[in-house]
């Protein structure tokens, strides 16, 4: 009987996961010895990073996207028909259709939702571009803005940890061009007592801040919004006037994971090296999914996934661990719209970026289009 | 029933102990605990700092070898 593989969510992780397995043991799912089976929520494949650049008018959203089955191996089982339930006791996954799935080894990759609601007036009074409509709706208030206070508001916890720097810069360049900044205050909100949580991003990021002469608003936890008002407020006392409010929401994990019982707030307790959820022997978890506390990242769930694709099939093919994931995570940094840097580091190595560069940003347009050979598992 | 929960932040640069701490907050009871262990010193002071500002209690701060535990109780 094939050795069964099962693989909830079609995002980059699960699809990573999915198309290197089939490098690896093309073979043995060809002879009928594995099988490897995806339970996805859509057909399309979405490049969420992209995402960033559709407020600017910076990218085709074209781009963002491509048929889930064209990404895909043609070897892997692919349903549109999103999970209900995962029971890791008697190792069945039942779906929204009702079918239920049984696996050998099961990769939970079901990824990170924004919660702007969890935010009282948060979803009336702010933009956002964590989704295409929000982006979209976003392009096109920017478009009409004629100058006033913005204020680019962070909360926890959030995916993509550099998107909040970058989207204030590339504000500021956006609005510069248009001859707005003379007329415009943006005032950067974050949780913490620093501009970013990475302190040598910080330590760049503040005094180029000051250069910009953008303000900002540190130890500021998003506690309401009065949308009719005009104002956002933090659980530390502070109130600020805003004429056009972009956030960086709060996430959640998928509700699939609450519902199931398998960790609060949607992320499932996992063994931060062998990426195995606590207490299970055949239960991978990869990308957002993790309660790890490490970025919530594309690159996280990379690493993640290769070290994945590595153990599986050194158990399956020789019942053998073949190694331990290092907290690697990578991530490019647009520092305006023509210039970006990149940090790296893991869980022994602290980050450390360089300083920006048109070459980098360019870098990054270009990766814009190499993630899809990352998603088939060939970067 | 009050819960203590801890958050192994140790060798996490990003998003950091503090971070962690307050997402793990937003997930728990007013009069629980989270318990977070940090290898970045700047935790000792970072999380009593926030815990001021916004009105939650501080617990112990515990030095354990290579790394420290710092426990805050939910109290809003």
């Amino acid at each position: 009987m094939a050795t069964r593989i099962l693989i909830v969510g079609g995002g980059l992780a699960g699809t990573i996961i999915a198309n290197g397995l089939c490098r690896q043991v093309g073979d043995e799912i060809s002879k009928g010895n594995i099988s490897i089976t995806m339970l996805g929520t859509s057909e399309t494949h979405m490049y969420q990073p992209g995402l960033l650049y559709v407020p600017f008018g910076k990218i085709r959203e074209k781009e963002l996207f491509r048929p889930q089955r064209k990404v895909l191996d043609k070897k892997i089982i692919f349903h549109v028909d999103p999970a209900k339930n995962i029971d890791v006791d008697s190792q069945k996954v039942t779906t929204e259709s009702g079918k239920v799935y049984e696996y050998d080894y099961l990769v939970i990759a079901t990824g990170s939702r924004i919660m702007p609601q969890n935010i009282p007036g948060m979803v009336e009074g702010a933009h956002w571009l964590y989704d295409l409509d929000g982006a979209r709706k976003m392009r096109d208030a920017l478009e009409a803005f004629e100058g006033g206070k913005i204020v680019v508001n962070v909360n926890a916890p959030h995916k993509c940890p550099v998107a909040p720097v970058e989207i204030t810069f590339m504000l500021h360049d956006y609005l510069s061009k248009k001859g707005l900044m003379d007329k415009t205050e943006i005032t950067y909100t974050y949780p913490i007592g620093r501009v970013h949580a990475l302190e040598p991003v910080a330590e760049w990021a503040k005094p180029a801040m000051d250069q910009h002469g953008i303000k900002y608003e540190t130890f500021f936890n998003t506690k309401e919004v009065d949308p009719k008002a005009k104002t956002i407020s933090s659980e530390e006392g502070v109130t600020l006037n805003y004429d056009f409010l972009v956030t960086i929401p709060p996430h959640n994990g998928a509700e699939i994971i609450t519902n199931s019982g398998l960790g609060d707030g949607g992320w499932v307790p996992t063994n931060k090296t062998k990426l195995l959820r606590e207490g299970s022997e055949n239960v991978f978890v990869c990308g957002d999914t993790t309660n790890i506390p490490i970025s919530k990242a594309g690159s996280t769930a990379h690493f993640e996934a290769d070290t994945i694709i590595d153990n599986l099939t050194s158990l399956i093919t020789e019942k053998r661990w073949a190694r331990d994931y290092d907290g690697k995570v990578f991530c490019f940094v647009e520092t305006g719209m023509n210039s970006g840097t990149y940090v790296w580091f893991d869980y022994n190595t602290p980050p450390n970026p360089g300083a920006p560069s048109q070459m980098i940003h360019w870098f990054k347009l270009a990766y814009n289009r190499l993630y899809w050979l990352s998603a088939r598992g060939l970067l | 029933m009050s819960e203590r929960k801890t958050i192994d932040a140790r060798g996490s640069f990003c998003p950091g102990p503090l971070m962690e701490l307050i997402a793990a907050l937003k997930l728990v009871q007013i009069g629980d605990e989270i318990e977070i262990l940090s290898t970045d010193k700047g935790t000792v002071n970072d999380v009593p700092e926030w815990v001021a500002k916004v009105g939650h209690e501080m617990g112990e701060i515990t030095e354990k070898g290579d790394h420290w535990s710092v426990v805050v109780k939910k109290a809003k």
